[in-house]
C-alpha cells in the first residue's frame, strides 16, 4: 500500500510530518499542502540559512543538499521531502564554526552584500564534495545557478580556488 | 489534502487509480513555480520520488535501443553512459536551468508538462522515441509525435503516467542546439535536434520554441536526402547547408511572445538547423 503523508489545509489541524535536517527531526505542523521546502525551513524550523529570492529556481539563494543533490529548495515540495536527508548551511560546520569555505569567501573578498551567500557556500560545499580539483570551467558550471548581484565572480571563483588548494595541501 | 508517496509501479498505479485527479509531482521544478508564483493551490499529490523503476535505465542486449525511465534526472544523462549513446540528449540535457535543476528535474517532467520549449523533446522526436505509459488499463506504446498534442498537453489518459522512454542507438552523427538570452539557466526561444544515421544516409531534424508542439521538418528533410548523400564520408556543399537551414525555417510556425519574436525565432532556427548539418559532416 501507498503510505498516507496526510498534510494539513488552513482549516485543519494537528497533522503533520517530520523532516530531517541537519541529522535532526523536525516536526512539521499545521502546514499547507503547496509549502516548499524554503518555506519550511525559514518559517517553520527557524533555519533561515537558505534565502528566498526568485522562488522559480533561477538565483540559487535557496540551495541546499537532499539527498546529496544540490537543489533549489524553493522547488522542493516540503511534504514530499520526508525520509529524505536534507542538509542546510547552518549545517555545514560544526556548532556554527565557520567552515573552509566560509573562510575563504571572508579571506578572500567573496562576500559583499551576502544575500547571495548562504546558496553559494552550500554550493561549493557541494561541488568540492563531489570533484576537489575542479578546472575553472567546472567550477564555473557548478555556481552557474547562483547568482551574484555584488562581487562580478572574480572573488567567489578565488575563493573555491583558495578552498581546493586548501584541501590539497593542508598546512 | 494527503501527499501519497507509492514505493513501486504497481502501488502508483492502484494509487493514481483511486485518486484520478491527483497531480503526479517529479522534480518539482515546473510544478512549484506555478505553485510559488502563480498562485496554484495544489490537491492530492502523488510524489513519484520513491518509485525505484522509475529511476532506472537499460541498453538493450544487441545495442540497439536505450530505454531510460521517466524519473531519471538530467543531470544523469549530461555524462556517462546515457551521453556516450545518445549524445544529443546529453547536450540538450545540459542546457536545462542549473545543477540544481537538473539534478531535480526528470525525462518523465519534460513529458508531464510538454512545454513546447522542454528541452529534451526535440531529441525524442528527432530519434522517433517511443513513449511507454502505463495506466488502470495496462501499458501502451506511444510514439512522441503522437504523445505531445499541443502547447503543454500530451495524450496520457486518466490516471495513466509515463513509465519510461525508449529510442534507437544511431550509428552517426547526432547533436543539439539551442537559442537563448543567455547562455546559462535559460528558456529556449529556438532549439533543434539533428539526427544523421550515416549507415541508412537518413536524416531528422525536430524543432522546438517555433510551434504549438515540436515540429519535424519533413519536408526539408526529405528535400536533402534527394539533394546529398548523408553517408559516412561524404561531402556537403555549403549552399545545401544553407537552403536546407532555409527550408527548415519554412517549416517552422513561432509566434510572437513574451520570449521573442516570430520573425526572430524563424530566422534563429534556420541559422540552427544548417549549423547542425554543417557540424554533422565536419
Amino acid at each position: 500500500m501507498s503510505i498516507n503523508i496526510p498534510v494539513s489545509g488552513a482549516s485543519q489541524s494537528n497533522e503533520m510530518y517530520s523532516l530531517r535536517v541537519n541529522g535532526q527531526v523536525h516536526e512539521v505542523k499545521d502546514a499547507w499542502i503547496g509549502e516548499s521546502l524554503l518555506y519550511v525551513l525559514r518559517e517553520r524550523l527557524g533555519l533561515p540559512g537558505a534565502k528566498g529570492a526568485c522562488e522559480q529556481g533561477e538565483c540559487g539563494s535557496c540551495t541546499v543538499i537532499v539527498d546529496k543533490q544540490a537543489v533549489c529548495s524553493c522547488l522542493v515540495m516540503a511534504a514530499d521531502a520526508v525520509e529524505t536527508e536534507i542538509l542546510t548551511v547552518e549545517g555545514l560546520g560544526p556548532d556554527g564554526a565557520l567552515t573552509d569555505v566560509q573562510s575563504a569567501f571572508l579571506s578572500e573578498g567573496g562576500v559583499q552584500c551576502g544575500f547571495c551567500t548562504p546558496g553559494f557556500i552550500v554550493a561549493v560545499h557541494h561541488l568540492l564534495e563531489n570533484n576537489p580539483n575542479p578546472s575553472d570551467d567546472e567550477i564555473r558550471e557548478s555556481l552557474s545557478g547562483n547568482i551574484c548581484r555584488c562581487t562580478g565572480y572574480g572573488r567567489i571563483l578565488e575563493a573555491v580556488r583558495t578552498v581546493a588548494d586548501q584541501r590539497r595541501n593542508p598546512s | 489534502m494527503p501527499v501519497f508517496i507509492p514505493r513501486n509501479v504497481d502501488e502508483l498505479v492502484d494509487v493514481f487509480q483511486n485518486h484520478p485527479s491527483a497531480k503526479l509531482l517529479a522534480g518539482g521544478t515546473d510544478f512549484m513555480v506555478e505553485v510559488n508564483l502563480h498562485g496554484r493551490k495544489p490537491d492530492t499529490m502523488i510524489s513519484l520520488r520513491k518509485v525505484k523503476e522509475l529511476t532506472e535505465w537499460s541498453v538493450r542486449t544487441s545495442q540497439t535501443r536505450i530505454t531510460i525511465g521517466a524519473g531519471v534526472p538530467f543531470a544523469e544523462m549530461e555524462f556517462g553512459e546515457i551521453a556516450r549513446l545518445v549524445p544529443a540528449l546529453a547536450q540538450a540535457a545540459r542546457t536545462v536551468g542549473s545543477p540544481q535543476i537538473r539534478a531535480a528535474g526528470t525525462l518523465g517532467g519534460n513529458l508531464g508538462t510538454c512545454s513546447p520549449a522542454g528541452d529534451s523533446l526535440p531529441v525524442l522526436a528527432a530519434l522517433n522515441a517511443t513513449i511507454h505509459v502505463i495506466g488502470p488499463e495496462g501499458s501502451r506504446d506511444i510514439d512522441f509525435v503522437d504523445f505531445m498534442v499541443g502547447v503543454k498537453k500530451n495524450c496520457l489518459q486518466t490516471s495513466e503516467f509515463v513509465h519510461s522512454v525508449s529510442m534507437p542507438i544511431v550509428d552517426g552523427w547526432q547533436g543539439y542546439a539551442k537559442v537563448g538570452t543567455r547562455n546559462a539557466m535559460v528558456i529556449s526561444t529556438a532549439s533543434a535536434c539533428l539526427v544523421r544515421d550515416s549507415d541508412e544516409g537518413f536524416v531528422s531534424i525536430a524543432l522546438g520554441s517555433v510551434g504549438p508542439t515540436i515540429i519535424r521538418a519533413h519536408n526539408a528533410e526529405a528535400w536533402l536526402m534527394k539533394t546529398t548523400s548523408l553517408r559516412a564520408g561524404a561531402q556537403l556543399e555549403a549552399s545545401v547547408a544553407q537552403e536546407f537551414g532555409r527550408r527548415v525555417s519554412l517549416e517552422s510556425r513561432p509566434i510572437d511572445d513574451h520570449r521573442s519574436t516570430a520573425d526572430y525565432r524563424r530566422h534563429a532556427i534556420g541559422v540552427l538547423a544548417q549549423r547542425l548539418l554543417t557540424r554533422s559532416f565536419s
